[in-house]
């Protein structure tokens, strides 16, 4: 064997403070050639702040960064690029309507002439697209590609800039089951080409399939640094949290009660077009969480859109609680007792603008509590927030802080709050712990769980299997817009569920 | 929209106190270059302003129509909606109020609150049918305010010629007394400054302005919907409706502002070739004020006494009055690009700065 590869990157007692907090504790860091180094934490541990000093975003207050084994002061991204370090951002950072080779080449345009040299750099991206497997076409529109490929094109655009050091910040936080497998390949490709990789991440499961070592990062400080091949899930989660973790929440049968949702031959579009829901049966009963399992963009938006009146029904009829309310307003359907966790929270689920307590009564403003007649008592709205603030464990300074103020888990902490709080008969949950760390989810889960135990009907729709698996009762497979079978989670497992997912139907197979 | 929510909402007092120090100051060097003294000048406006009882008097006269329509575009923009029309709606309100003061004969306890009501709903109804051409059909609420501002000039003066026009003049017949909404006594003691009541009704506006938007269940949904109208949509607030709301609320403070002009200023309207203005410097009092009713009161409070006082710097310091138009140019500018503001004011607002970055982090 050979000795340990060369340190390309080196952080040495890298502190970073803010007023108030310190982001960065005396952090040190190596990142070796050809490794992909996971940096492990829970939101807001400090992973992003340190990255950012390394891609020149902030100055260390202390510390030294050595890239290559010599001293470098990286005063900005600018500088960072040209010591080969890349970064690929949660958000991606493209020009929509232009294509894929013109983003790689923005601020880098190879020139013939006065023109631009559009030959050479379609080229050039073919090119590396190939060695790395990333399977981009140069001239496809970025706003005509899945997120999957408009990430890929940020990582072609880090390698066509020559990076040798690629920072990933969070960069399966948007993807598919399948975009995820393929992304860890491409990972594996980068690295035996002889690049370095930082993944900055808090899904375990990722960092056992990918990673060569782990630092695992809590409140600015490091905890450790380990060998991915000498630790588990467990060990890295509680060095995480700093406490144990159980990851498969207790799930208790309850027998099912009444029918509260029961959606029969919902059907959305006509027939001259593709139908984006075809046929849908379902039904709901309280204290039952059925899972809606299915690659993103099958249908399960327009299912949602549909149940919260937002989007009309072509035919077919939905009841709730025995009562018809097909197509009926928004606002109806609240007051009839549908909740909804939406699945993008910044845009659908808070007013980021508002306080913590205008939003948490987003949707129950209207009731004679919080004020009467046309009359807003923002007393009593602050009052019921801070209740809610304190039961669902909202950490926020105040009430009156503005939502974009908070955490992404604590951002969810009071969606959910507001949503269960008004009491609803049926609960829709969308992707629900999307983006949170280990102990945000966990959270969820149980909130989820004990809203079962009190009676509620919910629709969980998830692109997470584990989360399908450990929290329903009856999983519901959607493809296409129509739903392709059910199964007990208990009888079943990922491979089945992955082929129905995939198109074929639960009974293909018995009817030959 | 996130563009011009950056730009509407300076975040700090210091921005507006900040471009207004430097607005002045570009007009100083601007006069220095020309040739002029600042100082003098600054001191004529000022002395123009303050010197008499009228001039205060008239000054109050010259901020109620740049109140009411910084009130109009603020509250549209609170809703989300970029209220560019505010002067067509200034100038329909100008007309309702004409056609009942002229056109009706009734006892003053009657006459002028209609005229003030009716003038009001012309405002409200020409900006309500943007909010519905946007909420029906999803024209863009700039391009159609901006084009009902013209239809609004031309369907005035077409009025004005068919019902109202004095013959031989280039202006309506007078108004009834009984529809004047002029304070005599007031006036009198202000030597014959024009005083009416729309500079009460302008402050009672604006505290209205602040009960609606953060006292009442609609005011919440209206902000809500400025604020992120598919979270709204997700609570169950009917967007559509909200728009209509909003910009029939704004047009009813712009009509009021034309309603006052016509009622308690001239008690005529006279055929105009081109838009007063005033729905564009709201804009500019919108924006100086932060869209916040408080904010906007000050703001219109600076241009009405720059605009009044320049006539003092044009007669004493011999300035010309442009100046005042480069300067509160200038404040505008100021405000819109506040980074240049945060950059001088750097020092002060440190500790600010770090808070902010922490919350990007």
């Amino acid at each position: 064997m050979m000795g340990e590869p060369e340190v390309i990157v080196e952080l040495k007692g890298i502190t970073k403070r803010f007023p108030g907090i310190v982001a960065n504790d005396s952090i040190d860091l190596k990142l070796r050639k050809g490794e992909i180094h996971a940096l492990l934490g829970e939101n807001g541990a400090g992973k992003s702040t340190l990255m950012s000093i390394l891609f020149g975003l902030y100055q260390p207050d202390e510390g030294e960064i050595h890239i290559r084994g010599r001293k470098a002061v990286i005063d900005g991204p600018g500088r960072a690029i040209s010591l080969g370090i890349g970064m690929v951002h949660q958000h991606f950072k493209l020009v929509q309507p232009f294509t894929v080779a013109e983003n790689i080449m923005l601020g880098a345009e190879p020139v013939k002439g006065v023109s631009l040299d559009y030959r050479t750099a379609h080229d050039k991206v073919r090119q590396i697209s190939d060695q790395y497997g990333l399977k981009v076409d140069p001239k496809a529109k970025i706003e005509d590609i899945t997120v999957g490929m408009q990430q890929r094109v940020e990582i072609l655009k880090t390698l066509y800039r020559g990076a040798d050091i690629l920072i990933f910040d969070e960069p399966t936080a948007v993807l598919t089951v399948q975009e995820i497998r393929e992304l860890m390949q491409i990972l594996r490709n980068l690295t035996a080409e002889g690049k370095s990789i930082i993944l900055i991440t808090h899904k375990l499961a990722e960092i056992m399939e990918v990673s060569d070592t782990v630092t695992v990062i809590r409140r600015g400080k490091v905890v450790d640094t380990l060998r991915t091949a000498e630790t588990n899930e467990e060990e890295l989660a509680e060095k995480m949290v700093g406490r144990s973790v159980s990851f498969v929440p207790v799930k208790k049968e309850r027998a099912p009660g009444e029918v509260v949702l029961s959606v029969e031959g919902l059907t959305v579009g006509t027939g001259r077009e593709k139908k984006q829901l075809d046929n849908i049966n379902l039904t709901i009963r309280e204290g039952e969480i059925v899972g809606l399992a299915g690659v993103d963009g099958n249908g399960q938006h327009e299912l949602i859109e549909v149940l919260t009146g937002i989007r009309k029904a072509t035919s077919g009829r939905i009841m709730l609680n025995g009562q018809d309310v097909t197509n009926r307003q928004t606002r109806d359907l609240m007051d009839a007792g549908i909740a909804h966790i939406p699945e993008d929270r910044h845009k659908h689920g808070l007013v980021l603008d508002f306080t913590v307590s205008e939003n948490i009564v987003l949707g129950s403003y209207r009731d004679d509590a919080f004020g009467r007649g046309i009359l807003l008592d923002s007393k009593a709205v602050e009052r019921y927030a801070e209740k809610l603030v304190g039961e669902y464990d909202v950490r926020t300074p105040s009430v009156q802080n503005k939502a974009r103020s908070l955490s992404g888990g604590n951002q969810q902490k009071a969606i959910i709050a507001r949503e269960l709080e008004r009491g609803p008969r049926l609960l829709i949950a969308m992707q629900p712990t999307r983006g949170l760390d280990v102990g945000a989810i966990s959270f969820v889960h149980e909130r989820l769980l004990q809203a079962k135990a009190e009676g509620k009907a919910i629709l969980l729709i998830s692109f997470e299997l584990d989360e399908l698996f450990n929290l329903s009762d009856k999983l519901v497979v959607i493809f296409d817009g129509q739903i392709m079978g059910e199964a007990n989670p208990a009888e079943t497992d990922g491979e089945k569920l992955g082929l129905m997912m995939a198109g074929k139907t639960m009974h293909a197979e018995g009817r030959g | 929209m996130d563009k011009w929510r950056n730009i509407f909402n300076p975040s700090s007092v210091f921005v507006p106190l900040g471009a207004i120090v430097l607005g002045l100051l570009s007009g100083a060097v601007i006069m220095l270059l020309g040739g002029y003294n600042p100082v003098d000048a600054y001191q004529a406006l000022f002395r123009k302003v303050f010197g008499s009882p009228y001039d205060i008097g008239e000054t109050i006269r010259t901020i109620t129509p740049l109140l009411f329509t910084g009130l109009a575009v603020g509250f549209t923009y609170r809703a989300g909606l970029f209220n560019i029309g505010a002067d067509g709606q200034y100038i329909m309100g100008m007309t309702g109020a004409a056609i009942v003061g002229i056109k009706l004969q009734l006892p003053w306890f009657i006459h002028a609150p209609l005229a003030v009501l009716v003038g009001a709903i012309f405002g409200g109804l020409w900006a309500a049918l943007v909010g519905y051409l946007k909420a029906s059909r999803g024209v863009n609420e700039v391009i159609s305010s901006i084009m009902l501002n013209w239809i609004a000039l031309y369907l005035s003066n077409y009025l004005l010629r068919a019902l109202l026009l004095e013959p031989g003049q280039q202006r309506s017949y007078f108004i009834h007394e009984s529809a004047s909404v002029s304070i005599g006594w007031l006036s009198r003691a202000l030597e014959n400054a024009r005083m009416d009541w729309g500079i009460f009704i302008g402050l009672i506006g604006a505290i209205v302005f602040y009960f609606l938007l953060w006292r009442t269940k609609q005011g919440y949904e209206l902000r809500a919907v400025g604020l992120n109208p598919d979270a709204a949509r997700y609570a169950g607030i009917n967007i559509k409706s909200s728009i209509v709301k909003s910009m029939f609320i704004g047009g009813v403070f712009a009509g009021l502002g034309g309603v006052f002009e016509v009622l308690g200023v001239f008690h005529y309207q006279v055929l105009s070739a081109a838009s007063s203005g005033y729905g564009f410097d709201g804009i500019a009092v919108a924006l100086l004020g932060g869209n916040h009713p408080v904010g906007i009161v000050f703001a219109s409070i600076l241009f009405g006494t720059l605009t009044y006082g320049s006539a003092g710097m044009n007669f004493s310091a011999d300035v010309p009055t442009e100046i005042v138009r480069i300067v509160i140019g200038a404040v505008i500018f100021f405000v819109a690009s506040h980074g240049i503001i945060q950059g001088i004011v750097k020092p002060f607002m440190a500790s600010r700065r770090k808070l902010d970055k922490k919350g990007a982090a």
